[in-house]
């Protein structure tokens, strides 16, 4: 152990009590930034499953075609122009849905696509009548684009594939409707009614999807569309989802179709997350600031106490920053086990909020309070307590360094 | 050995302003000094004569307004902060009227303190020559009680051995014993001075007491600022 660390170790001991304020607010300072960003961030991650696993890493629609630009009339420099606004126009839909698949198949970070044909319709139950979205999928793709297949609650999706006349209603919906799983209803498009069976029910957790959308085979849900060529849109699935934005961006430039990442798609709520995280860091913050605040009072006061002893260290050979050592020494004791206990407490804290009962439904469905267990949430914790606890220890060390023994030891020193 | 070799510490011409604007103070005036290794010399004077103001000069604690200070042949007049620490560290011992001992450690690791800095012996060593220092002025069996546990004359018992830990070639003393009845401040008195002649150190102590200066192979008295 070296002589200052001896020295700080000591001095430290000798003033618990002072010390243990500052050692608590450090634990509840890093306890709490650990839990509230394992919160935020597990509903966060949550939330980005939850839509990954419906409406798939980049959605590809619509056609884009150049709008006519403004041009020059009778000859370049006539200073006659007809103004027209710049930029694209869309065309609804995709006409050549396989040479669009074909082309984001060559994106090597692209793991699956899927044809998707939608419209509005109005389903009919022995209950009641209400428009709902149809999509047609293929299903075996569609598996492949999202989670559809783990979203299953009540029947299974192999009737749906084998039935032509089979329906995978939201939960949401099968309860507003009245229906359940082998009941038919009918489906009314274009003034044609068609009857169907509700082969399985699914929930995303989303209440918007779960409420208004309903899967169809789809050569059932072209012919009840009437859209027997084309796509409505293409939901493509990634490898390394968090490439999305970058990809869509390639993808839009090679089809010449709008490409949408899920961080464009849902950018309001993640925003709004990303505001809850900083929000909440920044609260229990305050803790850590209260921790610097408290050790920044104690090694302040323990500087004007042992004026006396850094005097005679000074004149046993102990230099300047000897003396500027020995009291952050002391800040990083502090720190090293606050922080120590802090993350035990934190984790402790996040392992008993993620086991408490809470039912969330609506942006996503949970059961328990979700947590994201993160090294980094972790690492911020520490770092934000050492940023502050080590400044606050900064300014009594330079004080304690610059005393001048003389001045001190005639009983002088300011 | 010759003469230069034979001088520890040396002083010429110091002068020491203390205060600012109107109350400030011309408080050492030309003051020149040489100590010898084996020699105990006692600065004596009325309050306020300058007698601590040069002793802390020359243990290089303060800085001199002008004149040169050498210590063991080396000029610290122009020396930086770093330098005039190790040399304190290396060359010089200090011993106060109010001991300073660290209350936090025990009378064995305030011995050892000064050691630790210097870095030149093993753990094992330090605390071998701590004891023995301890042993000498008749501590070692306290040894390891803290400074609160130790008595007014014991705790100043063991700021001598601690300013001699690393066999220093000067010993300061700013009124060693000033602090202590007549029998602990013969005891310290004795100590310093047989333990100092028996290490060829020299001892430069300023003092009050005249049975003190009487006992000491060279006294210098002080009056405003200069010798007389």
């Amino acid at each position: 152990m070296s002589p200052n660390l001896r020295i700080a170790y000591r001095f430290l001991t000798a003033k618990k009590r002072a010390m243990l304020m500052s050692l608590s607010c450090i634990v509840l300072g890093v306890g709490l930034f650990i839990v509230t960003q394992a919160t935020t961030s597990g509903f966060e991650k949550f939330f980005i499953r939850t839509i990954l696993g419906t409406n798939g890493a980049v959605r590809i629609e619509d056609k884009m075609q150049d709008t006519m630009r403004s041009m020059e009339v009778g000859g370049y420099g006539s200073g006659f122009e007809i103004k027209q606004s710049e930029g694209y126009k869309y065309i609804e839909g995709i006409e050549e849905p396989k040479l669009v698949i074909d082309a984001l198949k060559q994106f090597p970070n692209v793991m699956a696509v899927s044809e998707v044909v939608y419209g509005s319709v109005v389903i009919k139950s022995s209950f009641k009548n209400e428009s709902v979205k149809v999509y047609g999928v293929n299903i075996e793709d569609h598996m492949r684009v999202s989670e559809l297949g783990n979203q299953i609650v009540r029947g299974d999706l192999s009737t749906f594939s084998s039935t032509p006349s089979g329906a995978l209603l939201g939960m949401e919906m099968s309860r507003r409707m009245q229906l359940d799983v082998g009941d038919s209803f009918i489906l009314e498009a274009s003034g044609e009614q068609r009857r169907y069976r509700v082969s399985a029910l699914y929930e995303t957790g989303v209440s918007d999807i779960d409420k208004v959308r309903l899967y169809l085979n789809m050569g059932e849900a072209r012919s009840l569309l009437k859209k027997t060529t084309g796509a409505s849109f293409l939901q493509v699935n990634l490898i390394d989802k968090d490439r999305a934005q970058e990809d869509a961006y390639r993808m839009s430039e090679v089809t010449q179709h709008s490409a949408k990442a899920w961080q464009d798609r849902e950018k309001s709520w993640l925003q709004a997350f990303a505001a809850l995280g900083l929000s909440s860091a920044i609260t229990v913050s305050v803790f850590t600031l209260i921790a610097g605040l408290a050790m920044f009072n104690t090694l302040a006061m323990m500087v004007m106490e042992k004026t006396k002893e850094i005097a005679i260290l000074r004149s046993m050979g102990y230099t300047r920053e000897d003396i500027t050592q020995i009291f952050l020494w002391q800040a990083v004791i502090v720190l090293f086990i606050g922080s120590a206990l802090g993350m035990l407490f934190g984790a402790t804290v996040t392992y008993i909020v993620d086991n408490i009962p809470l039912t969330i439904t609506g942006i996503f469905k949970t059961e328990t309070f979700v947590v994201s267990w993160n090294i980094w949430h972790y690492a911020a914790a520490t770092s934000t307590a050492v940023v502050m606890v080590m400044l606050a220890s900064l300014v009594p060390a330079r004080r304690a360094a610059r005393l001048e023994p003389g001045d001190v030891i005639r009983g002088t020193a300011q | 050995m010759s003469k230069s070799d034979s001088i520890a510490l040396s002083c010429s011409n110091i002068h020491r302003y203390l205060g600012e604007g109107e109350g400030r103070v011309h408080v050492l005036k030309g003051v020149t000094f040489e100590a010898e290794r084996g020699q105990v010399y006692a600065i004596v004077g009325p309050s306020g004569c300058g007698k601590s103001t040069l002793l802390y000069l020359l243990g290089l604690l303060d800085r001199q307004d002008d004149g040169d200070i050498t210590i063991d042949g080396v000029a610290m007049s122009q020396s930086s902060d770093a330098d005039r620490t190790s040399a304190r560290g290396e060359h010089i011992g200090f011993v106060f009227q109010f001991h300073f001992l660290m209350q936090e450690f025990s009378a064995l690791e305030n011995v050892m303190m000064p050691m630790r800095k210097l870095g030149k012996l093993t753990q094992p060593e330090m605390e071998a020559r701590a004891l023995e220092l301890l042993n000498e002025v008749g501590l070692g069996e306290k040894a390891h009680r803290l400074g609160t546990q130790l008595s007014g004359g014991e705790q100043q018992r063991v700021a001598v051995a601690r300013a001699l830990a690393n066999q220093p070639s000067i010993i300061l003393a700013d009124e060693p014993t000033g602090n202590l009845d007549v029998k602990n401040s013969n005891m310290v008195f004795d100590l310093l001075t047989r333990l100092a002649k028996d290490n060829n150190q020299a001892v430069i102590l300023v003092t009050h007491n005249p049975d003190i200066a009487e006992r000491c192979d060279q006294v210098k008295p002080m009056s405003d600022g200069q010798f007389v």
